[in-house]
């Protein structure tokens, strides 16, 4: 029997960005608010200094930071006639653990979706007719416009003090910065990053072709900064030890550094670190939660009871507590039906590699988030008229710390071992880099998250089942972005250049990137949606899931972050200045 | 601290334990907490690494620690570029690795049913590196004694051991219960994690890994040299515990 406690007024599960923005702002408001993180509690600059935060074994090869399968992991398989086996190690994607989540290991790099991402479907169909989108892609509008989040992209840039240059100021374009992104209503709060010697020749080259360069959006901070809630950053000092890894130097935005400061110091805020919830309970007409079930390393249970239940985890754990829960239709991609692990989606990325002819590129040299990057064939940027695809991303120079475990370029044809191996490792090493793409990834009726039949966790619950591969339109458009990349490379004259379009099957053993999305996903309609347009449970109005990238309809040609923190600041005001007056559904 | 209900135990560095330097007990022995009123910070609470000490083979048998340095000198060769495998102390790298909680999988999710699956659901094997190592390494014995006329591979020439490591990584040698292929990669990627991670796990000795590269290793502030383009990097290496040259000698 879980033993109970006081009720509180709001339980957030999860302390990551949503989770640290959300009792920020409801502890403010005077709310008794609790967060519940099933990992550790993780300062920045006593757990990951300068001096033995460099660990490329400890951090980016045994993931000393990252959730330890054992503890919660999934099961994968690419189509829905295989059977789907358990990640035992973590490696196509990473999710974090512990106070901060993945914004403590992320590398920074901080987008704001185009606002043709938020009404895809209806913007599509508009311009190419309802036949360009394949029959069985099940894109869809988001229930919110680019025009109302963008005040809160503003306040979580603002918090996490990114760095970069405004390239539509008001719908005004401004030199030297993106001129696809949607109207921004200020700068940057920081300047933008110095560039290395391999971003600034990829600058030099994408604007010879023509294309406008602009440095990568950053959330390492190019100088100090002291944010709205009152806590400083320090300068980012280029180490190349981002993602993957903590920085103890204040440089790298995470709600360790700017925001638990401030929530920290709230007397009724408080964290129960070391304690997984199970699941959210629900009363008897089942239409409203009455708090969590959480269990801590002891193996104790409790009963946490609270007004209203914030589910703010990593977007695959949001939807497997719904799951398990009983909160919401579980999706059924045979009929259709259902909506709970429905629209999944994942990020299609490949790359470009030269070697280049007596160049010192000194790629240690790096920052999660620096680099330069042209958006000309992101989203709807270009024209999809005469192509079979639709969808894009970005292209940049995407080179964040060589370290040498895993990054030694050798020339095509070296032996993976001995001599010749060693020699070509050396002459290598540092005129040879990446240049890498970004692209969307479009959901699909058949790639889904469920329950796994067969798989247990420790506490004997099922595994989430991921369903997932990549389809034609995506492997299309990776091939035209990886094309573009590589015609751009081209005028550099390098000695060896290899394009790596993105292929399937889609590999859960080889990284490639931690955006995962779907499964919760917000929409005006219940049929087609897990939560409203303010995040809110169509089934249990008192359960949020407020910005985590589950509730994306699909995921755009940018990485999550910056939308996941403005969703967390949307969800917020809707809270506070909606559902606190007149709790009940919003929408 | 505001815990109502319960006591908290502030045993903090066995819930930040590192699987990569800690021997821990596992996340079930370590209690949950309650933290309010203020960021927690207490002296000593962080886990920095805990640096490899030289001594004794702890987890290789003295024939095993013989054939995997003579691996080791192959995979990576001395050359006029530096000090080969051996030398860097690839195999002591390894012996710390597989003794430790690497060598037992732990952390990973290693219930049943094991079932052999698709190259993307990637390694699905009950055993943990340790026991692949100590298999891997008994079925290469038994393949050199069978073939090189009951020799040990250390006593192989370098061509024949090449040979015989060329055979293995390529499926051609069978390897009895065991599968060569797979065998190989973890060997191949383990050595070379050796020689390139930071020599406070016992490789890389001298930082030669580094050197051959021109890594500059844990220095951190790389502010001024951002924006020298084309320059090579002037300062040598430096690990986690510094460099020789800084220790004051008495």
């Amino acid at each position: 029997m879980a033993r109970k406690l006081p009720r509180k007024d709001v339980v957030v599960v999860g302390l990551g960005w949503t989770g640290s923005i959300l009792s920020y702002e409801l502890a403010k408001q005077g709310l008794d608010v609790v967060a519940i993180e099933r990992g550790p509690w993780r300062d920045t600059a006593s757990d990951f200094p300068p001096g033995y935060g460099q660990d490329e074994l400890r951090y980016g090869v045994r993931l000393d930071m990252f959730l330890r399968p054992e503890q919660e992991t999934l099961t994968v398989r690419n189509k829905m006639s295989e059977t789907a086996l358990p990640v035992r190690k973590f490696a196509g994607f990473l999710p974090g653990n512990g106070v901060g989540g993945a914004g403590l290991h992320w590398n920074g790099q901080t987008w704001r979706f185009l606002p043709s991402d938020f009404n895809l479907r209806t913007h599509i169909t508009e311009r190419y007719g309802a036949s360009k989108i394949p029959e069985d892609m099940t894109i869809q509008d988001w229930p919110v416009t680019y025009d109302e989040l963008e005040p809160y992209y503003d306040r979580f840039e603002k918090l996490a003090g990114i760095s970069g240059k405004a390239g539509n100021l008001n719908g005004k374009i401004q030199p030297g910065g993106n001129p696809f992104e949607g109207w921004r209503s200020s700068e940057y709060p920081t300047p933008p990053l110095k560039q290395n010697y391999g971003s600034a020749l990829f600058a030099e080259a994408a604007k010879k072709m023509g294309y406008a360069p602009f440095p990568r959006p950053s959330g390492n901070i190019s100088e100090g900064y002291t944010n709205p809630l009152g806590v400083t950053m320090g300068q980012c000092t280029y180490c190349g030890f981002c993602e993957r890894f903590g920085c103890g130097n204040y440089s790298k935005s995470s709600p360790q550094v700017c925001v638990l400061p401030a929530l920290m110091r709230l007397p009724n805020f408080a964290v129960q670190t070391e304690s997984e919830v199970t699941r959210i309970n629900l009363d008897n007409t089942g239409k409203k939660a009455t708090g969590v079930t959480y269990v801590d390393t002891s193996g104790e249970e409790w009963e946490q009871p609270a007004d209203l239940v914030l589910v703010c985890a990593f977007s695959l754990f949001n939807v497997r507590l719904l799951l398990l829960s009983g909160i919401g239709a579980p999706y059924d991609p045979q009929s259709g039906k259902g909506v709970v692990g429905r629209n999944y989606a994942y990020q299609t990325t490949s790359g470009v590699s030269v070697i280049l002819k007596d160049k010192v590129l000194n790629n240690f040299i790096a920052t999660g988030s620096g680099g330069m990057m042209i958006d000309e064939f992101n989203g709807d940027n270009f024209d999809h008229k005469d192509l079979d695809f639709i969808g894009g991303g970005y292209i940049g120079s995407g080179q964040t710390g060589a370290r040498p475990i895993t990054t030694r370029p050798v020339p095509k044809g070296t032996p993976r071992w001995g001599s010749q191996w060693k020699k070509a490792t050396a002459e290598t090493y540092n005129r040879a880099y990446n240049i890498g793409t970004h692209g969307s990834s479009y959901s699909y009726r058949d790639c889904y998250l469920d329950l796994d039949p067969t798989y247990k966790d420790r506490l004997g619950r099922p595994l989430m089942r991921m369903t997932f591969d990549f389809h034609d339109n995506e492997i299309k458009m990776s091939q035209f972005l990886t094309d573009k990349t590589a015609e751009i490379m081209k005028t550099l004259d390098p000695v060896e250049l290899t394009a790596s379009p993105r292929k399937g099957p889609w590999n859960s053993t080889i990284y490639q990137t931690t955006h995962n999305t779907g499964g919760t996903v917000m929409g005006n309609d219940p049929k087609d949606s897990v939560v409203n347009r303010y995040c809110q449970s169509w089934d249990v109005s008192n359960v949020f899931v407020p910005g985590g990238a589950s509730v994306f309809p699909q995921n755009a040609g940018y990485n999550p972050t910056g939308t996941v923190g403005a969703l967390a600041y949307w969800t917020a005001d809707a809270i506070k200045n909606r559902y606190l007056k007149n709790p009940g559904p919003l929408v | 601290m505001t815990d109502r209900l319960r006591e908290v135990q502030l045993s903090r560095r066995s819930l930040l334990a590192s699987t990569a330097a800690l021997l821990v007990a596992g996340a079930t022995s370590a209690r949950a907490r309650t933290l309010s009123g203020a960021m927690p910070w207490e002296k000593g609470t962080a886990s920095p690494p805990v640096p490899v000490r030289p001594g004794p083979w702890q987890f290789f048998t003295a024939d095993e620690a013989a054939a995997v340095e003579a691996i080791v000198d192959r995979l990576i060769p001395a050359d006029d570029l530096g000090p080969g495998g051996k030398d860097a102390g690839c195999a002591v790298y390894l012996d710390r690795q597989l003794a430790g909680p690497y060598g037992r999988s732990e952390g990973l999710y290693m219930r049943p049913p094991f079932m052999n699956g698709t190259p993307g659901q990637g390694y699905q094997g009950a055993d943990a590196p340790a026991t692949r190592y100590r298999k891997g390494l008994a079925a290469i014995a038994d393949y050199v004694k069978a073939n090189f006329g009951g020799k040990v591979f250390r006593d192989l020439s370098p061509a024949e051991q090449d040979k015989v490591l060329t055979d293995i990584e390529k499926g051609t040698a069978k390897l009895k219960d065991v599968n060569g292929v797979s065998f190989f990669s973890l060997l191949l990627q383990t050595t070379q994690e050796g020689f390139f991670a930071d020599p406070i796990y016992g490789g890389n000795r001298d930082m030669a890994g580094w050197k051959l590269v021109g890594f500059p290793g844990a220095r951190y502030d790389f502010r001024d040299w951002v924006e020298r383009y084309n320059e090579k990097y002037p300062l040598p290496p430096v690990s986690i515990m510094g460099r020789a040259d800084w220790t004051v000698k008495d």
